[in-house]
């Protein structure tokens, strides 16, 4: 596992983007692995439909990735004989199998390791350079002492020499080094640190795969500005305790998958209800129930969007890619704080836990903003009605300021009624304040032009872009539409985004089509509109998008 | 902020002026009474207090205090206590609770709490019923006590609340009577003045819909002991007690929950440095 990261680490060094997933087999700890790497002179934000190298250390139970591994005839196979052959599915697939002796090589040089090897014969066949890996041993591994440093370096160089008459091997296009300073980051970190740009100061949560690496970064950090992060009972007590941090008057978040999600949705209400802001990440795996936590869908939109019993307004956002994650949190947290209300961002398991090589994301201005309450004119009103519907909000402590927050129906004041005067005016109040905000230009992603349009959100942004891409290599001009924000609708933005599209497509990862029925509920689609869905598990490949563009531009 | 405020002092200035929904003699007017009394004697300005509960007849009393009041979602009252008193060290947080809130919906909360220690006091109104929503059996509610859902009752064992504080790790337990409202204030006071999770169980007559509780008066006493801090001890007094020994009983000494530390990084461009390469 740690090849991958390594090889990513030393070409985005030497100035490549890239992004690596992981792929591991049922158990807890051990077994088969694969670290899937895509390189390329240009950012990278999806994987591609091949690989075109596939470097075996072992081949225990490889066959459980032959669908994530797909390889094409111009793709290369690097095999150690001394552990057997590929897969018979993989060896078809692939046009040609170069021989490694990583065994024999370790015979020969015990300290060797055979990670090492693999990543120098990578190394010498994508045409990277070999002092970049040099200068990532000597960081990775000098606290582990000369030797293993120099055993690590012979072992590239041993596994670089292997290749290197190997004749015919397509290298890749040479990447320009930048002054922009590079990153090596994952989704669910840049979604932790977003929200910590974003204001945030308290989180509490219960683990869950995929989003465990949000709270694993913010445990030790949060305490550093300040904060804390509570490892909770449970998800219920996870967003009830930043319900309380937040009501006094800290920006505050959680971070789960569907399972725990699913838990949250009373106190979603809550949130809404009292007006008490949140932020909470659901970092999608594959459903329903404990489903598949190691695989991408997103299937959680309906239940972001529709979950929460009663009228509840709320603000559900959804990052594009992994870079993004990092804005879109940021922008939730402002959201949910300017707007007084429960902010979902739905991530999922395939941006949330790729890693990338890419630019430093541009910073952006956002940060929580709550309003407060510090003159009080006797009583004072914590739900008080008028303006935008965003009424100032009593920190406690504050003198003067002292209200209970309730969840039940309640006055201006607070106090709980069943009037429906009182009822009504509230909910407008929630509604108006969500609906007249300005959500400026983030609230989605508009590329290109053409009368056809790809209409697509989350993490399946980057992929759609690479398919649009390569029809327009064909000659087909199409436009990309992403909401990165999905709640409250937008529909005067929508209609002219849609603008003169004569075909749309709607592409999304979910079983039973639920983006295209959400945007059939609030937007008004061309005549002329397909859908094109499925399940997780395996990530939607800009290949097959290309070809449901394509199929359409034909007919 | 609390040193400069020139401090109310008379319990009065800790009601509210909204009117309580309670039914006429129910042992939470009495909780209230204590509560407020209290918070006088503890000479808090109103603002540095804060009053979080969840749903039941129980719950609905952070809105009859004058302090800051939180009325959440039914049985999660302790975990938004805990996040407002992390979150705000210089807060003083008072939870309140009844039988089915705080022992049945929020079980599980009440054990982690009384394990995470959090500087908090915890105030359950017990009247083994449930009285909000017309009388069904409550974890304490006794085995053959016939309700419309239990016909001829639950046949089940009542959970000793304050058995299970104690082996979850509370730091301060105590049993209080609604009826003896100035015991139950000072209680209270001891409670808030204890550090970390400190757990008050009073026993408040539910007249509605258990009309047989107006007999607890004379079943009452005063513990015939003295507190303890010897958690094997107040674990036998607590197992053996017949639930109407009042006092309190266990004085721990362990170490509150607080993980909220001064600040050592003011750019958060240090955090990028981690992702640079
Ligand atoms: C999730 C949820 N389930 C059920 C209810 C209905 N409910 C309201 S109060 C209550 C019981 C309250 O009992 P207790 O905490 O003993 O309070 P009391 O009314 O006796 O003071 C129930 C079951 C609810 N509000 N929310
Ligand atoms: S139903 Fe019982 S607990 Fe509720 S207010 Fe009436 S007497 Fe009190
Ligand atoms: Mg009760």
């Amino acid at each position: 596992m740690t090849t991958g990261a390594m090889l990513l680490e030393a070409a985005c060094a030497a100035g490549w983007n890239g992004l690596l997933t992981r792929s591991v087999g049922p158990q807890i700890r051990g077994g088969e692995a694969a670290a899937l790497v895509r390189l390329a002179v240009e950012p990278v934000e999806c994987l591609a439909d091949h690989f075109d190298l596939l470097v075996g250390i072992d081949w225990m139970n490889a066959q459980r990735f032959e669908a994530e591994i797909p390889l094409h005839p111009g793709a290369i196979i690097v095999n150690d004989p001394a552990v057997g052959e590929p897969p018979a599915a993989m060896r078809a697939a692939a046009g040609r199998v170069i021989e490694l002796p990583i065994t024999a090589l370790i015979k020969a040089n015990p300290a060797w390791r055979a990670n090492m090897i693999a990543l120098g014969a990578t190394a010498e066949l994508l045409g990277l350079d070999s002092e970049v890996l040099h200068a990532l041993i000597s960081k990775r591994f000098s606290d582990k002492g000369e030797s293993v440093v120099a055993a690590s370096v012979a072992a590239i160089e041993a596994g670089a020499a292997a290749m290197a008459a190997e004749a015919g091997v397509a290298k890749l296009a040479r990447a320009q080094k930048t002054d922009v300073r590079r990153w090596l980051i994952t989704g669910n970190e840049a979604t932790a640190l977003g929200a910590l740009r974003g204001g945030i100061r308290f989180a509490a949560a219960y683990p869950i795969t995929p989003a465990s690496e949000i709270l694993e970064w913010l445990a030790p950090n949060l305490p550093k500005v300040g904060g804390a992060l509570v490892q909770a009972e449970d998800e219920l007590a996870s967003i009830n305790m930043i319900i309380g941090s937040s009501y006094g008057g800290v920006p505050s978040i959680t971070a789960t998958s569907g399972p725990g999600f699913s838990l949250m949705i009373e106190a979603l209400g809550l949130a809404t209800a009292a007006e008490v802001p949140i932020v909470v990440v659901n970092v999608m795996r594959g459903g329903p129930s404990t489903g598949i936590p190691t695989k991408s869908e997103q299937a959680d939109l309906n239940i972001a969007v529709y979950g929460l019993h009663g009228d509840a307004p709320h603000i559900v956002v959804a990052p594009q890619s992994v870079p993004d994650c990092l804005l879109t949190t940021q922008w939730a947290t402002h959201l949910a704080e300017s707007l007084q209300t429960a902010a979902i961002v739905l991530s999922d398991q395939f941006v949330g836990q790729a890693q990338v090589a890419v630019s430093r994301p541009a910073d952006v201005a956002f940060i929580g903003q709550r309003l407060k309450a510090t003159q009080f004119e006797e009583p004072y009103k914590r739900y008080a009605l008028g303006g935008n519907g965003v009424s100032p909000m009593a920190i406690p402590g504050t003198r003067g300021g002292q209200y209970t927050a309730d969840g039940l129906t309640h006055t201006e004041r607070g106090t709980p009624t069943s009037g429906g005067r009182d009822h009504l005016a509230q909910l407008d109040k929630r509604r108006d304040k969500l609906d007249l905000h300005d959500y400026g230009g983030l609230w989605a992603t508009l590329e290109g032009e053409g009368e056809i349009a790809v209409l697509t959100w989350g993490s399946l942004t980057g992929a759609v872009r690479e398919a649009i891409a390569r029809a327009a290599r064909d000659g087909v001009k199409v436009r990309l539409i992403a909401p990165r924000l999905l709640m409250p609708v937008r529909p005067a933005e929508m209609a002219a985004a849609l603008e003169g599209v004569t075909r749309l497509l709607v592409v999304e990862q979910t079983h039973s089509a639920q983006f295209h029925r959400y945007l059939r509920a609030h937007y008004t689609l061309p005549a002329n509109t397909s859908v094109f869905h499925r399940p997780g598990p395996l990530p939607m490949r800009p290949g097959e998008i290309h070809r449901q563009i394509m199929q359409g531009a034909a007919s | 902020m609390s040193a400069t405020v020139p401090l109310a002092c008379k319990p009065g200035d800790y009601k509210s002026d909204t009117k309580p929904i309670w039914c006429p003699g129910c042992g939470d007017y009495h909780v209230l009474l204590s509560i407020t009394r209290a918070f006088a004697a503890l000479n808090l300005p109103p603002e540095q207090l804060a009053v979080v509960s969840g749903i039941g007849c129980s719950s609905r009393i952070p809105a009859y205090t004058s302090c800051y009041g939180f009325h959440g979602v039914h049985g999660r009252s302790l975990a938004v206590g805990a996040g407002l008193k992390v979150a705000r060290p210089d807060m003083t947080v008072v939870v309140a609770s009844g039988d089915g809130d705080g022992y049945s919906i929020g079980g599980n909360h009440f054990m982690h709490a009384c394990r995470r220690n959090v500087d908090l006091t915890y105030i359950v109104m017990d009247n083994h019923i449930y009285g909000m929503t017309k009388g069904q059996p409550s974890p304490t509610t006794e085995p053959d006590f016939d309700t419309a859902l239990s016909p001829g009752g639950t046949g089940l064992r009542p959970f000793n609340p304050l058995v299970i504080a104690l082996a979850s790790g509370a730091n301060f337990i105590a049993r209080a009577f609604s009826g003896h409202v100035n015991e139950t204030a000072k209680i209270i006071v001891e409670a808030v003045h204890h550090p970390g999770f400190s757990f008050v169980e009073i026993l408040s007559p539910c007249v509605t819909y258990r009309p047989d509780q107006r007999a607890w008066k004379d079943c009452v006493r005063s513990a015939p002991v003295e507190p303890t801090d010897d958690a094997a001890r107040a674990a036998r007094r607590l197992m053996t007690d017949d639930g109407f020994n009042l006092g309190v009983l266990y004085r721990g000494d362990r170490w509150p929950y607080q993980p909220r530390a001064a600040a050592t990084v003011t750019d958060l461009a240090e955090f990028e440095k981690g992702f640079e390469i």
